[in-house]
């Protein structure tokens, strides 16, 4: 339905809200690539719905010019779920950190994966719980000190990339909001991946975690695009998903060849299509088919 | 002449066919135009254990389960050792004499009537079931009726499969001349009636009121005694255009309904207690949202994972309480399994009208209790009334505003009612948040603070609620206002009290009765002016420590005279209400709670309780004080 009179522009989707994030902060990277890939790909602002879980990524959608829902802590995907297969004439974006998504909401996001419907996930992983000033994250490092692990992470890491392979994603990419233009690319592919589509971005919080700062990233990062992976390759991928260390890489990891066909296509419901245009009124005739199978 | 009623009780281990058993009778002497009310009460087992199905069976509608036996058919010998006692004077037992025998003597004026189903039947070598289908025939007769109700039902059933039709016909004709020889019929014999009459469950009609008052999308978590209504929905969702998911738990089912809600769909979904608790905060969601939502809880016995396959009115504290902070919600609890149809068109109605979160309190007796109700009642086109919604876009399609005033989401009215536009408009983006914001949703949580418009929103919220009740009949008396007592109820017990009520003004108690459909918004005014003129008020719920009871004193101030509690498992019958009505007048005690009593029942397995016979009125000296 993209509108031809009109050639859309970043401004087009900025808000007259300004994130009140801490300067610096990576989510703006997030947020800025965002605009840039909207309007790339010609989406009018009322046919994207952008959700948000609870936390200071989830406010992006107070950000950015589209109908938004900030909903719960860890919900997003379930709303945005619900959303889509509502309306699925609309682009979804989910947006939120790795409290919301790999901490509080992880079931979700596991079946959100193998429902494979049609969303694009954009988690800003920081490592940390920057909201409520810096806790222990699903992906904060073992061993790192916080306000709730003074005496270092016990636990292992969460890794959401391995996880979503596992999990029947068809488009699995990690970025890194210190690099925005590649940042774009997996942002405009993943959007039109028919299905569900990941992207984790590393976000750095420059308050509360001056671990994982920046620098920590710039040193270890390398992207697949510059080596000879190929996305195709489900093995080479989770080989690829593993590696973490003095080296760590960002990039489309993965991208399903045959992806599945999303949800929305397959439910017998919306064979009509969408949802919401649908006629509520069942007809005389079906009514009384209905009674008589209980007589 | 009171029309007559008969009362059969099937039971069996889980896995005996009680329940195709109870399906084939029940559909039959509904073809032959007699009225159906049947409770099952059973374990949470898949094999084994004890299930005990009762039927009431008249040409006029009977309201409740009843509370004696009439005919029993026992498909095993537990089940002929536990109820036999429970048999009135004229009753009859039916039972497989080639299985089993009784181990008591049955009591005085009570049938044996024996069948024996191998020489009835040659497929009973092959089929152990068939035994079921000779009983159904037996019992036909017994009660007055002729084969032909029996006969269309088992050419129906098995439609697809001629040689099952002429096996079990051939067994069910055989079960009816056999006690036609053998027996003698009860003495109230059913007047056969030319009236059709659908069987239904309240967890069928909930789903099905649903789907015609305009639902496109119903997610659940298999959870029982919800569980049917996912059931239709999933059997019917193509053919309707129903979007039906089956997902991973409660927190994702009101999250995934709220969302499909908030594109501009009608969604519901549906769970009982348990589930209701992981859906708490998403109600709070769905209020600051202000994105409509019908949420169905059908109750059953708690805390916890309680009993699961018992009934209980006791998750009222719990729809109030759902979510922190305030907002505007209604809470509906329909009356009967009739009124389980028509209740979710009204719920959607104020859902969208108000915006806001709609619980229905059902329960396990209504959920899963069949009744026949008249087709006619059932082919019913709603009223949709989607309230303030706005679907077409007016000015340009650019995205941009139109000039003039911006759309305001959250716009300040006199109502509090704030048109709502479907995403997916042109000209209409705006973002919608759980966090407290303004009227452009631009949320005011991250600023210092800001006082005054904090406290406009809320208002606005609940200001929505001032017109609720225009739209909710208040509850009539039924009787006379000077009765001596006046019973009142909530929700399922509405058909259990009306039957209590009569046979209290048969036995000289002049009783009157009220029923309360609309938790919330309540009534008061209404309720205040009836029960303010009442001589004596009994409040009969289905749980421990009188959630309602307290309710109604919080909303009107009125005190009851008396209570009569239930909360072991099984529902109230007409003979509890009127041994605890007598129990408050007689010795002025408070609170008289009943049981379905398993003093006195004779088996040799003491798992689960039979059904009553006795009625026993247990601990009626405890008084409770309220806090």
């Amino acid at each position: 339905m993209a509108n031809a009179t009109a050639v859309l522009e970043v401004k087009d989707f900025k808000a007259e809200v300004q994130p009140d994030w801490c300067p610096g902060c990576g989510d703006f990277g997030v947020l800025n690539g965002l605009f840039h890939a909207c309007a790339e790909l010609g989406r009018q602002p009322h046919e994207v719905l952008v959700v948000s879980g609870i936390g200071c990524s989830s406010n992006l959608p107070g950000f950015f010019r589209s109908y938004g829902v900030h909903s719960l802590h860890g919900r997003a995907l379930p709303f945005a779920t619900g959303a889509k297969l509502a309306n699925h004439g609309l682009t979804v974006i989910v947006t939120g950190g790795d409290g919301d998504g790999y901490g509080i909401g992880l079931n979700h996001f596991i079946q959100a994966m193998r429902r494979n419907i049609d969303l694009t996930y954009i988690v800003m992983d920081n490592e940390t719980y920057g909201l409520t000033t810096g806790q222990v994250s699903p992906t904060s490092e073992t061993g790192m000190i916080t306000k709730t692990t003074p005496h270092g992470n016990l636990e292992g890491m969460l890794n959401p990339l391995a996880l979503a392979l596992a999990s029947g994603c068809g488009y699995v990419a990690r970025g890194f909001s210190g690099q925005p233009k590649h940042l774009l690319k997996l942002y405009t592919d993943a959007i039109q991946h028919p299905g569900f589509a990941l992207i984790d971005v590393f976000s750095p919080c420059v308050t509360f975690n001056k671990h994982n700062s920046y620098e920590w990233f710039r040193k270890r990062l390398y992207r697949l695009e510059d080596t000879h992976h190929d996305p195709n390759d489900f093995h080479a991928a989770m080989d690829a998903a593993l590696e973490w260390g003095e080296k760590i890489p960002i990039g489309l990891f993965y991208r399903d060849r045959n992806p599945r066909p999303s949800l929305h296509t397959q439910d017998p419901g919306l064979q009509a299509g969408v949802l919401v245009y649908q006629p509520v009124r069942v007809s005389n005739e079906q009514r009384r088919k209905l009674v008589e199978e209980f007589m | 002449m009171k029309e007559p009623d008969v009362i059969v009780g099937i039971g069996g281990a889980a896995g005996d066919g009680v329940a195709s058993a109870g399906n084939t009778l029940a559909l039959s002497v509904a073809r032959q135009g007699q009225a159906v009310y049947a409770y099952n009460s059973y374990q949470s087992v898949i094999r084994g254990g004890h299930s005990w199905l009762r039927m009431r069976i008249s040409a006029k509608k009977p309201l409740n389960q009843g509370d004696q036996v009439d005919a029993l058919i026992a498909l095993n010998k537990d089940t002929l050792d536990r109820h036999l006692q429970e048999l009135i004077v004229g009753g009859v037992a039916l039972y497989n004499s080639a299985k089993l025998q009784p181990s008591y003597e049955p009591p005085q004026g009570v049938q044996l009537c024996p069948l024996p189903v191998p020489d009835l039947t040659p497929a009973y070598k092959e089929l152990p079931v068939m035994q079921n289908t000779v009983a159904v025939g037996a019992v036909i007769f017994l009660m007055g009726l002729d084969f032909t109700g029996l006969e269309s039902v088992l050419e129906s059933t098995f439609a697809k499969k001629p040689g099952v039709v002429k096996v079990n016909m051939e067994a069910a004709r055989a079960g009816y001349d056999y006690a036609a020889v053998h027996f003698k019929p009860l003495s109230r014999q059913l007047r056969q009636t030319s009236q059709h009459w659908a069987m239904v469950t309240g967890n069928e009609l909930l789903a099905m009121g649903a789907a015609f008052a305009g639902c496109k999308f119903y997610c659940a978590y298999p959870m029982s005694p919800a569980t049917h209504i996912l059931e239709w929905f999933a059997a019917h969702g193509k053919e309707l255009g129903v979007c039906v998911r089956q997902v991973e738990d409660e927190i994702s089912v009101i999250n995934m309904t709220i969302g499909a809600n908030h594109m501009g769909a009608r969604g519901m979904c549906a769970t009982s207690g348990g589930g209701l608790a992981l859906m708490t905060e998403a109600i709070g969601l769905s209020g600051m949202l202000e994105t409509p939502v019908v949420v169905v809880n059908v109750q059953r016995a708690g805390p916890s994972t309680g009993v699961p396959t018992k009934t209980e009115q006791g998750d009222l504290n719990q729809a109030f309480g759902a979510s922190q902070g305030d907002f505007p919600r209604i809470i509906i609890a329909p009356l009967s399994i009739p009124d389980c149809f028509t209740t979710p068109a009204l719920a959607f109605n104020v859902a969208d009208r108000y915006q806001c979160p709609v619980i229905i309190l059902s329960d396990l007796l209504m959920s899963e209790g069949n009744e026949t109700v008249d087709p006619a009642l059932l082919d019913v086109e709603f009223q949709i009334d989607r309230g303030e919604l706005i679907t077409a876009a007016p000015g340009g399609a650019d995205g941009r505003e139109a000039a003039g005033e911006p759309y305001l989401r959250y716009k300040d009215t006199e109502s509090g009612i704030s048109p709502r536009a479907v995403p997916g408009l042109p000209g209409h983006v705006y973002v919608a948040a759980s966090d407290e914001h303004d009227e452009d949703g631009v949320l005011i949580s991250d600023v210092f603070t800001d006082t005054v418009r904090r406290k406009k929103m809320a208002d606005k919220r609940s200001r929505k609620m001032a017109t609720v009740l225009e739209h909710l009949p208040a509850p009539k008396l039924e009787g006379p206002v000077d009765a001596e007592v006046t019973l009142v109820g909530w929700g399922s017990t509405w058909g259990v009290l009306t039957e209590a009520v009569e046979r209290l003004n048969r036995e000289g108690i002049s009783a009157s009765h009220l029923q309360v459909k609309f938790l919330v918004p309540f009534h008061a005014t209404e309720v205040s002016a009836v029960l303010g003129k009442s001589r004596r008020v009994i409040v009969v719920e289905n749980n421990q420590s009188g959630q309602f009871a307290r309710h109604l004193r919080a909303e009107t101030g009125i005190v009851a005279h008396g209570h009569i509690r239930k909360y072991d498992g099984e529902p109230l019958e007409p003979k509890h209400i009127v041994a605890g009505v007598k129990e408050v007048l007689k010795k002025g005690t408070e609170v008289v709670e009943v049981l379905s009593t398993e003093a006195g029942w004779r088996t040799e397995h003491p798992t689960g309780t039979s059904g009553d016979w006795a009625g026993r009125l247990v601990a009626a000296a405890s008084v409770s004080t309220h806090r």
